[in-house]
Order: C-alpha cells, then structure tokens, then sequence
C-alpha cells in the first residue's frame, strides 16, 4: 500500500464519516457515541496483524497479546453495552401492544 | 484465488456492513439491529485478516502466535462482557470512557511494539507511529481521568482552575512537540519513553480541570481521538480496513461532539480551555440573593398534583443521581390511573450526557411516546397545571431567555415558568454546575421541595395513595 493510495483511503473514510450521521435523534447521542466507540477498537486488527508477524520475538508476542486485549475488551463491552441500551428502547412498542 | 484478492473482498464488505451500522445507529428503528451488524462486520474483519495470514505462502501463523491470539482474546472479551453486563444504566458515561481509554491504549502499545521491533524505516510509517502513540496516550490519560471524575473519584483541584494551568500544559505540549520532531530525525529509546509520557501527561493536564458536566463532551471527543489513533494504527501495520474504520469514527466523533456543545450553548474551546462554568461566572456579578423562596411539603405536592389535569415531569442531572427514575414511574402511574396526562420534558443534555436520560426513563419503563423533545414540549407548557423538576436547575433557568447578561444567555431552555404551578424538588439552594442563579426559584407560582428526588418521591407516593388516587 503505497501512501497516496492511504492517504486517499483516509480521506474518504473521513467524508464518510462526516456524512454518516448529519441527524441523529438526542435520544440515540449515548448509544452512537458507545456503538462508534465500540467501532474505534478495530486496532484489534492491528494487534492480531503484530502477533502474527511477530514470529518468535517473546516480547513483541506479550506487548501484541496485552494490545488485543485491550481492544477486544473496548469491542466486546462496547457492543454488549449498546445493545443493553439500545434494548430498552426496542421494548417499548411490544409492550404497547398488549 | 489469491488470498490477498480474498481478504480485500472480506474488508469491502466490512466496510460496507460497518458504514450502514454506525448509519442504522442512528435511527430509533434500526439502531438495534445496525448495532449488531457492526458488531459482525468487526467479527468478519478479523476472518478476512486470519484467511489472508493462513492462505498466503510463506506466511502462516505459528503455534506461538494462536497461544498469544488465543490468550488475548479469551482475556479482553471475557473483561469486557462482563463489565458491560453488570455495569448500571447511571454509569454509563464512564464505562464509555473507559472503553475509549483502552481502544486508546491499544493503539499506544501496537506503535510501541512496531518502533520497537519492526520499523522498516520508512517516513511515513515513523510519522504514524509517532502520532498514534502520541494520540493513543491521550485518548488513555484523558479518558480514564474522565471516568475517575464521573464516578467520583476524583474531584477538580482548585490550582487546576487558575491561568497557571494553561502555562503547564503548553509547557508540556511543547516537552511532547520537541520529542516528536526529534524522532521524526532519529529514533532513540529515550525520547520515545519521553513522547509517552508527556503525552500522557499532557491528557491529565487536559482533562483535569474541565468540570463533572462537561465530561460528555470531552468523552466524545476522546472518542474522537480514539478513532484518529486507529486510523494512525493502520497506517503503521498498512491496513486499509483500519484507516476507513478509524477515520469513520475520528469523523463522526467530531460531529458528535459540536451536537453536544450545542445543546449546552458552549462551544468546543471553552469547553476545553475555559476551566468549570462556576469558575467563570464568579467573576460575572449573575448572582444577587433569593428574595422570595417558598418552600412546602411532599404532601402539598401531592394535594396539587391530585388536582391536576396535566403535568410535565422535567428531570435532570439530580435525578439520575439519586437513581429516582424507578420511583419516578410509580408515581407517574398511580396519576395516569387517575386519568391525569403525564409527559416528561427532556431537554438535549439532560443527565449526564445527550440521551442519557431517554435511557435512564426507558429503564424504568416510562412509555417512549410520553418522552418529548423540548421544541415539542414547550408550547404545550401555558396549559400544564403541574411542573415536576427533578434535580434539574440550568436547563430550566429563564435568564436564559430573558437576561442578555446572563453566561446562560442563548441557551435553549424548557419554559417551565409558563406552566400554573412549578415543583422544583432538589436537595439544598446551592446553583446548577453553571453556578449561576436560577431566577425560575424565586418566581410567585414556584415551590421547593427539599429533600433528596428518590425520598421526596416516595412520600408523593404514599401521600397521593392516602388520598385514594389511583386506588381505583
């Protein structure tokens, strides 16, 4: 990956972004910011990216097992968290129903 | 097929899945079901990484590297599910930031490790590295200084509030600045350990000083960062998956956070560099003295509220403090029995963050339709019998509208003074965070309640079930 190409791909993550969310309902301000969150531990690739290549250094193998944890830990509890948010809100109309 | 073919196929649809999911996010209908397929696209982005490492010759992935994959994993998700189970609806402002803390913290190790041990000595990857361990430090710092003060640990030091604080922490982002400079020429030991911590330093130095309410602001921006660091991260290992996704975050973080800003009328540098609200506003003259409080009972408010047709709930910060919400709704109930119309107010940054509230109120069951915005609920105001606030005070203060001196001034506020009859039900005179005074107090058709929301509720309760409401 040359950085012209990176540089490209950063960009246009970066209008998408910005586009993705022009309206959001206050209501869902916390849930999107924990599910964006959640989102931001994709480091996690570069962690497994850094075990992988690490072959047989001890050190960078510790130093790249702590890293995914960490982003896994962000990943994992951010989605379980939102969901957990998220499903006191699809409960409403159910109970209308009755 | 080639591998690499293969796994950039996986990471387009990554993408693809992530984009609708943070976009689903923000719709009340889909929120759920987008929430979950970002959650797969993540999972189909680590298939699509292990595919390429398995499928490529001479690459594989050695025994060593699955017992560290393994032990990292098992670890980080086991951690994070649990917390995220058990964690209580009212924290979840700093179980947030300590999520954002750690995606920071692993990017600050995945650049140490690579400067480390694998530089290939390239501009561009030293550029990065050096930026992701500089913003993945204060993604770490900042964040967890965050949860530390929401959750109580930590209060605002009073140096933290005087100018010498901005002559420190410029002090320190020049210490930060040297050192990145430096490595960009040549890279040593010393001076990276020196980039880490003032780094680090510099998030606390940042952090520290912003008061308790205007920690969701500074969360989504860290959440921000958290989101440029992994994009920076990406540029360090040469993933375009990483770089979209961080970028994505970085981006909507960003917008996020100018929402948040504007629903408390402060903008993003005062927020950051203005110190607390209550610091500025002593050197204002707003105050001046309550001239004319009343104060009453629990069981006059139930003798009003028995009598009324219509009544707003407004609650606040207070509310969620005292963990009043599940009270709230009884008493709510036992009035919709009674055939009176109960609503609930809810201004754009009630409780602790945007949203926070409608989450708080869905916990306890309070019907989603009797939840209204405030552009929604203030005309009908004039015609409430009944204002209910609950440990709300800024956001309800008229000199926002009416006071151009007022710091408060331009701030969207309910106008609760509209409505016959206000209950203001806090514990104690002292000011909103803005410190500031509420001129709503000392109005002829508003009463105090004093006490803590949860106590005070209960004895509503009792009060309206002796006068045979809702026993029907």
């Amino acid at each position: 990956m040359d950085f012209a190409q990176a540089f490209w791909v950063l960009l246009l993550g970066s209008l998408l972004g910005l586009e993705l969310i022009g309206k959001v309902p206050p209501t869902l301000h916390t849930p999107l910011m924990s599910g964006a969150n959640a989102v931001s531990g994709i480091t996690m690739l570069a962690a497994l990216t850094l075990i992988i290549t690490a072959k047989n250094n001890l050190p960078l193998l510790i130093i790249g097992s702590i890293s995914l944890g960490f982003a896994l830990f962000n990943v994992v509890g951010g989605f379980v968290v939102t969901d957990r948010m998220l499903a006191m809100f699809n409960r409403k109309p159910s109970k209308k129903l009755k | 097929m080639d591998v690499s073919l293969i796994q950039s196929f996986i990471n387009l649809i990554a993408v693809l899945l992530l984009a609708l999911g943070i976009k689903g996010l923000s719709k009340v209908r889909s929120a759920k079901e987008a929430n979950r397929l970002a959650a797969f696209a993540m999972f189909l982005s680590i298939i699509g990484l292990l595919t390429y490492y398995l499928g490529k010759p001479g690459e594989g992935i050695t025994q060593q590297s699955w017992l560290w994959i393994i032990i990292g994993t098992l670890v980080g998700s086991l951690f994070g599910a649990i917390l995220a189970k058990r964690v209580p609806m009212t924290s979840m402002p700093e179980t947030v930031a300590l999520f954002n803390g750690c995606g920071g913290m692993s990017s600050l190790l995945v650049a140490i490790g690579v400067i480390f041990f694998q530089r290939n000595e390239t501009f561009i990857q030293d550029i990065s590295i050096l930026i992701s361990i500089f913003v993945g430090s204060i993604t770490f710092s900042g964040s967890i200084i965050a949860m530390a003060k929401l959750q109580g640990w930590l209060s605002t030091p009073s140096w933290t509030q005087s100018k010498i604080r901005h002559l420190i922490n410029i002090s320190i982002a020049i210490i930060s600045l040297v050192a990145f400079l430096n490595l960009i020429q040549s890279v040593n030991t010393s001076t990276i350990w020196l980039l880490v911590i003032s780094s680090t330093v510099l998030g606390i130095g940042v952090t520290l000083p912003i008061g308790g309410a205007d920690m969701p602001v500074v969360i989504s921006l860290l959440n921000s960062y958290s989101g440029i660091a992994a994009a920076a991260a990406g540029f360090v290992v040469g993933s375009q998956l990483l770089i979209v996704a961080g970028a994505m975050v970085g981006a909507a973080g960003l917008i996020l956070t100018q929402v948040m800003c504007k629903g408390m009328n402060r903008s993003l540098v005062s927020v950051l560099f203005g110190g607390t609200l209550s610091s500025q506003s002593k050197k204002l003259d707003s105050g001046g003295e309550y001239t004319n409080i009343t104060s009453c009972s629990a069981e006059e408010c139930a003798l009003t509220l028995e009598a009324a047709n219509k009544v707003i709930i407004v609650p606040g910060y207070g509310l969620a403090v005292a963990q009043a919400q599940h009270t709230l709704r009884e008493v709510a109930k036992i009035l919709e029995q009674n055939d009176i119309d109960v609503s609930y107010a809810i201004h754009p940054v009630a409780g602790r963050m945007p949203g926070h509230m409608n989450v708080l109120l869905a916990e306890a069951d309070v019907p989603y339709e009797q939840l209204k915005e405030m552009d929604n609920i203030n005309p009908d105001f004039p015609a409430t019998d009944v204002v209910l606030v609950l440990g709300a005070n800024d956001v309800v203060n008229p000199q926002a509208k009416s006071d151009q001196n007022s710091p408060l001034y331009g701030m969207p506020v309910l106008d609760v003074q509209e409505a016959r009859t206000v209950f203001v039900i806090k514990r104690g005179m002292s000011a909103g965070y803005s410190g500031i005074k509420n001129d709503l107090f000392d109005l002829p058709n508003t009463s105090m309640v004093f006490g803590d929301a949860k106590q005070v509720l209960s004895e509503i309760m009792t009060e309206l079930k002796e006068l045979g409401v809702g026993a029907k």
